[in-house]
């Protein structure tokens, strides 16, 4: 672990996205967990159609940022944000907005495969249900796991417990269970860290297919892995300087610039693996 | 003893060193030490099995599985069934089970979903853990003293206008299946709850947060994710609950009325096999008591199969959490 500089700038010479082509805009000030003081100054709109992948060192508050954007932080006591999240022409955290509704908008796909104690197809059901879908449910769950690679897999064993899956094969149900509803955002918090290299690539190359429907985000602590997939690269750090370990917004731009050309010194040596 | 196979080739002022003849020793007595342990206790059950089957045995022979399926319990012309006191420990089991039940998983998803902080639900989870601590007679005495007059309004009204439902076909005559059960209910709603906790515990936390992220309101995720998930364990709760009824004795003996005849109503006085056996033990003649251990040999083993069920649905859904079946 480096002992890090204080932060100089936020975004650096990026091309400003124009707002139309923001699915979501992310703009924290600070995140608390309490008294501690998470993530601060972090600019991190995310545009459409594009998958935007958050890099950085462990405790740097990529994942915080990320659990941001549908809500999920409200699990946690003591979470709170400073700053917006705007998505479809509404503060998430706005006094209005109740979390359930943000999540159902903005689907997650976590770090840990968790289908749910239950057969395969219920498992990509359950959001269909949640909403009260009133159409051909078999004929979605179908599209939704043909979508993310699995049928070939599962449609013999559709009444099968979905825990029976391998670890990989669960992650492609959890993103068909995710994407069974048509989100406009799908975020990934670190989906390939508990699987095998065979199945990280299947997922890998899911995102790329999908990326044409969706808007993806994802977390990642594999440089590769974002190489591979992130058309938008934000790289966070976190800053050790006033006694806390604070992570904020380094730069963001397109994933090529991030890693040919970046910016910023402490870009520059955490893309060299100076320090993890 | 402690050979060391690697000796002769490795350096001669190695650290590593086999387990000496004493270590092995020890790691051999401490063995057998839990395995006699263990012996023990299963010899335990056996003999007990043994001993009282075995005075059950003349009462056995003379009576056969008639013993089952008979209600006479006449000592001075040795006719004795306990037709009415199985019906009477499953009845006030079962109607025990469904009140504590609902309760019982209800606190369970209280106390585990995040209602109240941490703190405040270990306390409260204490005090119904409590309820277990208070003894038998002391439920009994309350029962008699509190339960049966507080219910009499209620059970006298329900039996003149709805006197028609088999439930309510008789008036309350004091003691009775109505106090006997509510009594019953809340002497197993600490095993109900308790083990519906656990189980409500034990579903993964990556499990809840998939509901939640899938954007499941409260009561979505805990309906349609936790208590499906932990169903295993919230049903071997109902079945151990099931069990500590079975076997409840004195303050059943003390409430339930003592009276050999089946009815479904809820205020007519009725018995069950533990009662019968607290209450007639102390002055039975050879012959009654060895058809009284004919009657315990038969609650034995309806306790132990519900037991085993419990038991067994218990392991089958930490298995099936876990992924592995």
């Amino acid at each position: 672990m480096a002992v890090m500089q204080p932060a100089s700038t936020g975004t650096a010479a990026v091309r400003e996205p124009a707002a139309h082509e923001i699915a979501i805009d992310c703009k924290v000030a600070k995140i608390f967990y309490g008294t501690f003081l998470a993530v601060r100054d972090s600019h991190v709109p995310i545009q459409k159609g594009k998958i935007t992948g958050f890099i950085g060192p462990s405790g740097c508050g990529k994942s915080t940022v990320l659990r941001s954007l549908n809500r999920m932080n409200d699990m946690i006591t003591g979470f709170r944000l400073e700053g917006h999240v705007h998505f479809l022409g509404q503060d998430v955290y706005g006094g209005k907005v109740d979390p359930v509704v943000v999540r159902r908008y903005i689907g997650m796909v976590f770090q840990q495969p968790n289908p749910f104690s239950m057969s395969v197809y219920d498992n990509v059901a359950f959001g269909l249900r949640l909403n009260r879908f009133k159409g051909n449910l078999d004929e979605r769950v179908e599209h939704a796991l043909r979508r993310a690679a699995l049928w070939d897999e599962v449609k013999d064993k559709l009444k099968a417990s979905g825990l029976s899956l391998s670890g990989g094969q669960q992650q492609r149900l959890c993103i068909a269970r995710a994407i069974a509803t048509d989100p406009a955002v799908l975020l990934m918090d670190e989906p390939c860290s508990a699987l095998d290299p065979i199945a990280t690539r299947r997922i890998e190359e899911l995102m790329l297919d999908l990326k044409d429907d969706y808007t993806i985000v994802i977390v990642t602590h594999n440089m590769q892995q974002a190489m591979r997939v992130a058309d938008i690269t934000s790289f966070f750090a976190v800053d050790i300087s006033k006694g806390g370990r604070t992570g904020y917004l380094v730069e963001m731009g397109e994933t090529k610039q991030i890693f040919e050309a970046p910016h910023e010194q402490l870009t520059k040596e955490y893309i060299r693996g100076e320090f993890s | 003893m402690a050979s060391n196979p690697f000796a002769s080739a490795a350096p001669a002022d190695a650290i590593t060193r086999p387990p000496s003849s004493g270590e092995y020793l020890s790691d051999r007595v401490f063995r057998s030490l839990t395995l006699v342990a263990a012996a023990i206790i299963i010899a335990l059950v056996v003999y007990i099995l043994w001993e009282i089957g075995g005075q059950a045995m003349p009462a056995i022979r003379d009576h056969h599985l008639s013993f089952l399926t008979t209600s006479a319990w006449d000592v001075q012309s040795e006719r004795f069934g306990i037709l009415p006191q199985i019906w009477g420990t499953l009845y006030s089991s079962l109607l025990a089970l469904v009140s504590a039940g609902f309760f019982g998983l209800t606190v369970a998803i209280f106390l585990t979903q995040d209602f109240l902080p941490p703190k405040l639900a270990m306390v409260f989870r204490t005090i119904i853990e409590m309820l277990a601590a208070i003894p038998s007679v002391v439920f009994g005495l309350w029962g008699i003293f509190v339960v049966i007059p507080a219910i009499r309004p209620l059970a006298d009204w329900l039996h003149e206008y709805l006197g028609w439902i088999p439930l309510f076909g008789t008036s309350l005559s004091g003691p009775g299946l109505a106090p006997a059960t509510i009594v019953l209910a809340i002497m197993i709603l600490p095993t109900v709850a308790a083990i519906s906790q656990d189980a409500l515990n034990l579903v993964p936390y990556r499990t809840k947060e998939a509901a939640y992220g899938m954007g499941a309101t409260r009561w979505e995720a805990i309906l349609k994710v936790m208590v499906p998930t932990a169903a295993g364990g919230i049903l071997s709760a109902m079945v151990l609950g099931f069990g500590r009824a079975l076997g409840e004795t004195m303050a059943l003996a003390m409430l339930i009325g003592n009276s050999n005849q089946i009815s479904l109503s809820l205020f007519s006085p009725a018995s069950t096999l533990a009662a019968l056996l607290a209450s007639s033990f102390p002055e039975a003649g050879r012959i009654e008591v060895q058809a009284l251990m004919y009657a315990a040999l038969v609650l034995l083993f309806i306790t132990l199969v519900v037991n085993v069920i419990g038991t067994f649905i218990l392991n089958l859904t930490q298995r099936r959490i876990s992924g592995k079946s």
